[in-house]
């Protein structure tokens, strides 16, 4: 008994400690692909303001969205632009979602590095992806069947290739993914199929790049250039999947926030994006 | 004071009696509440039927057959190798291992019920998901015959544990008479042994399944999540749980998806409800 009630007293004792520390301390929270940004991020910012606290969290953009709205984050990480109907409901419960760019994504496909082929145009990506094109040999490899890799509905990246690559940018398309599309739960998830099997095709930030999987070079039609997925392609805007990542704050950063977020848009906090393999916005 | 303290404590226990039974009622009642709303927007027959999961597309579509399927498709599967492999084991077990195995293999069994599942899950991703890759020259290893032999790992333990303890229960003089008779040990037991307590052991197969159907992380790991209408065992599927746990983050709180999520959610304690049912019933059978 005494035991018990040693240990509620030393809970309530610890309890204002966490407490008085909130209003020091920044709750980042959202997209898996920042996720590796926003913490080297949150060390820098950490070790130039000792006291200050950030604390960066992934789930996914959805996620970051959703704990926004509900108040149980300071700034969602986002690799795709917030939907109207977040906003809507944003509106109800009084938060004004404000969105600041913060870096560019290229985002590359993979295949295993024993796949011959190397090269595909975003229209055969699109029926690839969709299930209209199921076997290798109809883009030039071998006869084997497809795997298609995606990440699961949380993900932004999920919903960026299906706007952009599937749907190609067309608001009123109604292209899906192919239902028999694997759903992994993360990048890292997907880097690892595709390393271990010789049929599969993925999709992922560039960061997550490594010699076990082979990049395809995109290009945006049959009569254009194949890109490579690299920083200097992605800044000239050749290659054609890439994307804006953004931070979102309730309305404009103030005090803490907006230290942060300052920091992340500095020349330093940019440098930084570049060494975590993404792009910065104004190099 | 002696009777006011009994009094206090008597009550005490009662609450706590009824506290578990309260506690699932709410819970139930948070689930209708959440699920049924659904139904505002999408018909049950839509729902239950529909063969396309896109949860996040406008309009989404909200069928989850394919889910049923696949959960149903994976624990049929892992039922099918886990409870000949268990009532073995169980028979075994209670009639003939020496006290020595008997003692190491109860240990052993406990200790295959306390791998957390996330942990099974990672095993059969590294060594499993590859090895039905190659052995059944599949364009992939994520499939529902590796969920299914991953669950009947974690269902064993319950079935092994349950079906051994109705063994033990069968009153001695049924084995001494049927010894008497002149019946061989083999004999006993299959014609004796296992029918006087085949109803413990259906309690022990139901519960089983019971854990199957409502295990999430170690399928979600190995099984593909493609939620397609799945024709053979050799295809990734996607289940109900798996399902929950992976969009619950991103469901926007209020929207059709969130609400689809809780009617999935009541699917699931409908099913498992039925078979608690069940194995009490057997259970209750045994005693009567």
């Amino acid at each position: 008994m005494r035991q018990i009630f040693v240990l509620f007293a030393a809970f309530f004792l610890v309890t204002p400690v966490f407490a008085a520390r909130d209003n020091n301390s920044v709750q980042v929270k959202g997209s898996d692909t920042m996720v590796n940004l926003g913490q080297a991020w949150a060390e820098k910012y950490m070790q130039e303001n000792p006291g200050d606290f950030v604390a960066v969290t992934g789930g996914g953009s959805g996620t970051g969205f959703s704990s926004l709205i509900s108040g149980t984050c300071d700034i969602a990480m986002a690799s795709r632009n917030i939907k109207d109907k977040e906003i809507a409901l944003a509106k109800q419960k009084g938060i004004d979602p404000n969105e600041i760019r913060v870096a560019m994504d290229g985002l590359a496909v993979v295949v295993n590095p024993a796949n011959p082929v190397g090269r595909l145009t975003l229209d055969q990506l699109a029926q690839i992806f969709t299930g209209r094109i199921t076997n290798w040999k109809e883009v030039g490899g071998e006869n084997k069947k497809i795997v298609v890799l995606s990440r699961e509905v949380n993900s932004g990246t999920h919903v960026y290739f299906k706007e952009h690559v599937l749907r190609k940018g067309d608001p009123n398309s109604k292209e899906e993914f192919t239902p028999g599309a694997l759903l992994l739960s993360s990048s890292q998830a997907i880097a690892d199929e595709v390393a271990g099997n010789p049929s599969a095709i993925g999709y992922y930030g560039m960061g997550y790049i490594s010699p076990k999987q082979k990049p395809v070079m995109v290009a945006k039609d049959a009569a254009s250039e194949y890109e490579a997925p690299t920083i200097e392609n992605v800044v000239n805007g050749k290659y054609p999947i890439s994307r804006p990542l953004f931070l979102y704050t309730n309305g404009q950063p103030q005090g803490l926030v907006k230290k942060f977020v300052d920091a992340c848009l500095s020349k330093e906090g940019q440098e930084i994006v570049l060494q975590t393999d993404f792009v910065p916005i104004n190099p | 004071m002696r009777k006011i303290k009994e009094f206090v404590i008597e009550k005490l226990i009662l609450l706590s009696g009824l506290a578990s039974i309260f506690f699932v009622i709410l819970i139930f009642l948070f689930l209708l509440k959440e699920g049924l709303a659904l139904f505002k927007i999408t018909s049950p027959f839509d729902f239950l039927f529909g063969k396309s999961w896109y949860p996040i597309s406008e309009p989404p579509q909200l069928g989850i057959l394919p889910l049923i399927l696949g959960s149903l498709l994976v624990t049929v599967g892992a039922a099918v190798i886990s409870v000949p492999i268990g009532v073995g084991c169980a028979v075994y077990i209670a009639e003939v291992a020496p006290l020595k195995i008997r003692e190491v293999l109860k240990a052993g069994i406990e200790l295959l019920a306390a791998i957390p599942s996330v942990v099974l899950g990672f095993i059969g991703m590294v060594t499993l998901v590859p090895l039905v890759k190659n052995v059944f020259h599949l364009p992939t290893g994520l499939t529902a015959l590796s969920g299914s032999i991953m669950l009947a790992f974690m269902a064993m333990p319950t079935i092994v544990s349950i079906a051994e303890d109705a063994l033990y229960s069968v009153p001695k003089t049924y084995k001494e008479g049927a010894f008497a008779l002149g019946a061989t040990h083999w004999q006993t037991i299959w014609r004796v042994m296992l029918p006087a307590a085949s109803s413990g052991i259906l309690a022990a197969v139901m519960l089983g399944i019971g854990r199957v159907i409502g295990e999430t992380m170690a399928v979600m790991m190995i099984t593909g999540n493609a939620a397609v209408i799945p024709h053979s065992i050799l295809v990734p599927v996607r289940t109900l749980t798996a399902t929950i746990a992976a969009e619950m983050g991103e469901a926007v709180v209020g929207s059709e998806h969130y609400f689809a999520l809780f009617a999935i959610g009541i699917v699931l304690f409908v099913i498992s409800f039925a078979i608690n049912v069940t194995a009490d019933l057997c259970l209750h059978k045994k005693q009567s």
